[in-house]
């Protein structure tokens, strides 16, 4: 029934405007009747925004020197119990306390919101220079092209996670951006070859040779008219790249190479349960920091998915 | 045929020595010597220095370069500081669970993904479609240390079937004993490696049989009146699984590697698990060859996978 209606608005939209039936529907458009066919992409979009919103705003209300306050009276307190230190008096822990008597609660947010910073930093600066790698390889074909695919190719036959771990293990001044610095380094490719598969394809077409005719700067081809036709596969990936990056950089945290301790991680909390007894018996401790990471990730992703179909015209449900 | 065979493994050549060089360049970056958490306080320094210099470690970066890669040709790939044995040796004994691991894991894999993948292509838009796609994206979606995690703790210790840690039990002493056990030990690793690894063949099965079931020669071989089974089994299942044919050359390979995250959470001990003991340990002999190792192993994937593509589908040439 709603299908049905939906499609009626639709024809009488085009029945009432006839300029609007030459113009196929573009951006937000799209993209928003995307999401209205597909509910569980909206619920998934209205949840991430939720989140994200509490996580940011929550994350700069909680004093991050009061949740990093080692209690060792309340090490280990199951949640909802309340604090057995003097000098926390009254205090309530939601989700029970680490091994340290720290709030896992406040943890949980400023890790998020860590995790979430970084996996966003990592995915943007890793997106840009896969645009502009992979866009200068389709421009310029021939020899520039064929550099860096072999630059690309060798990193791609690298153990990926095993380097990063090397390359953790031997950073003198090891600290967030250093972090940073090494996920993108060994992220880029993968991106660069996508950009420049699709890049190819649109650097074939007629209007790009008729711009290199008419003595079009290169730089201007590049950035006005390569660039926008490829754009909507630019924010596709984004999406889905962060979060693969989230998943990268709370693993790593997990096995001991992420964030350094000074910066709590969903990471962090997850890696409590290296140790069998915190896994088994003290399930508070990690097990919401796993499932925010696995709620995360999913909403990310299915929001990822439906813009992917929304980018396709072929795959659009609404 | 053979000369591409030979054309690309000639170019792996170059492709293995930039990357032995690239580690050896790094392992020698690393922080601490494999001596310095070792040292005996009673030992003088004059005595480590001995040692040193006994271990090659003082020459300069080219020299130990060149010395390594004439042992390795001779089948000589240096001593493990931390187990002090050949780092073949230590390497020869994580290798078998690894490969028992994932062997099971790959036939699991196949069990789990070929008739959901063929169920959800065969009938799809239905319920079990669905259902099926669901389960497809959120093991695409997770990351694998979550989902390991979450089997460690629901089915090794909240329900207790299978054990939660270990590669075999202590307590097996005969053969069969010994075997059982390590299958029983196998079994939830295998099941959360099968469960990440399904994704792509459902995804491909499922959309390829779903192209082929409109296409024209499903329509022939129909209106000549082939049972729908046999047009299944003998005309869309071979087209479908092309695209599975062509990650076949990484499976093969990925039998010898082993997933870090997936042994660090089951403590297997296997390659990925021996690879962080080594990063702990700073045991660069071992850490250098296994790098090398799975790079390989890499290459010899890419290989394999062109190769069987060229094998199951003739139109494919690759040069």
């Amino acid at each position: 029934m709603n299908l049905m209606a939906a499609n009626q608005d639709a024809e009488a939209a085009v029945l009432s405007d006839n300029m609007a039936a030459s113009t196929p529907p573009m951006g937000f458009k799209v993209i928003s009747r995307e999401f209205a066919r597909d509910k569980l992409a909206l619920g998934s979009l209205i949840l991430l925004v939720v989140l994200l919103v509490t996580i940011f705003i929550w994350s700069f209300i909680v004093d991050q020197d009061v949740v990093t306050t080692v209690s060792l009276w309340d090490s280990y307190l199951p949640p909802m119990s309340f604090s057995e230190d003097p000098a926390f008096e009254g205090t309530r822990y939601i989700l029970g306390t680490d091994s340290a008597g720290r709030d896992i609660f406040g943890l949980l947010l400023i890790g998020a919101r860590n995790s979430l910073t970084l996996g966003w930093s990592v995915t943007v600066v890793t997106s840009i220079i896969g645009i502009v790698v992979g866009i200068l390889a389709a421009y310029y074909a021939g020899m520039v092209d064929n550099v860096l695919m072999r630059i690309i190719d060798f990193i791609m036959i690298l153990p990926q996670l095993m380097i990063i771990i090397i390359f953790i293990t031997l950073v003198p001044s090891y600290n967030v951006f250093t972090f940073a610095g090494i996920l993108i380094l060994f992220n880029w490719h993968g991106q660069a070859r996508f950009i420049r598969g699709r890049a190819l394809t649109v650097g074939r077409l007629d209007f790009i040779s008729a711009s290199k005719t008419m003595g079009t700067p290169s730089i201007i081809i590049m950035l006005r008219e390569m660039m926008p036709n490829i754009s909507s596969l630019i924010i596709v990936n984004l999406t889905l790249n962060f979060a693969g990056s989230i998943g990268l950089e709370t693993g790593l945290t997990y096995l001991g190479f992420g964030l350094p301790s000074g910066t709590p991680s969903l990471g962090t909390l997850v890696s409590y349960a290296t140790n069998p007894d915190i896994l088994e018996n003290k399930a508070w401790v990690w097990l919401p920091a796993s499932a925010l990471i696995l709620v995360l990730v999913l909403c990310i992703n299915y929001v990822g998915r439906a813009l992917q179909r929304a980018a396709d015209a072929k795959q659009r449900l609404g | 045929m053979w000369k591409t065979i030979i054309r690309r493994l000639l170019l792996m050549i170059p492709q293995i020595l930039i990357l032995s060089i690239l580690i050896f360049i790094l392992a020698d970056f690393m922080p601490g010597d494999p001596f310095t958490g070792l040292v005996d306080p009673n030992l003088d320094p004059a005595q480590i220095e001995a040692m040193r210099e006994a271990y090659g470690l003082n020459d300069p970066l080219p020299v130990r370069y060149v010395d390594w890669m004439g042992d390795a040709l001779r089948g000589n790939f240096g001593r493990s500081f931390n187990f002090q044995r050949p780092v073949t040796q230590v390497i020869a004994g994580r290798l078998g669970n690894t490969v028992r691991l994932s062997i099971v894991s790959i036939i699991l894999t196949y069990a789990i993904g070929l008739p959901l993948g063929i169920l959800a292509g065969r009938y799809n838009e239905s319920i079990l479609d669905k259902a099926v796609l669901v389960y497809n994206f959120v093991s695409f979606a997770i990351p694998t240390f979550v989902l390991a995690l979450l089997m460690v703790y629901i089915f090794g210790y909240n329900l207790a079937w299978f054990p939660a840690r270990g590669s075999v039990s202590v307590n097996a002493n005969t053969t069969w004993e010994v075997f059982s056990s390590q299958v029983y030990h196998v079994i939830l690793p295998a099941i959360t490696t099968a469960v990440l690894g399904t994704t792509s063949i459902i995804q491909y099965l499922r959309s390829e049989i779903i192209d082929a079931k409109v296409s024209d020669y499903v329509k022939t071989a129909r209106s000549k009146g082939v049972p729908i089974q046999k047009v299944y089994t003998r005309h869309i299942l071979r087209n479908a699984s092309l695209p599975i044919a062509s990650g076949l050359g990484y499976t093969i390979v990925g039998v010898f590697t082993g997933s870090i995250f997936i042994e660090q959470i089951f403590t297997y001990s296997g390659m990925g698990y021996l690879f962080l003991q080594s990063i702990n340990t700073r045991d660069y002999s071992v850490i250098f060859v296994l790098v090398l190792f799975y790079g390989f192993l890499g290459l010899i994937g890419t290989l394999l996978s062109d190769l069987i593509l060229m094998a199951v589908d003739p139109r494919i040439r690759i040069d």
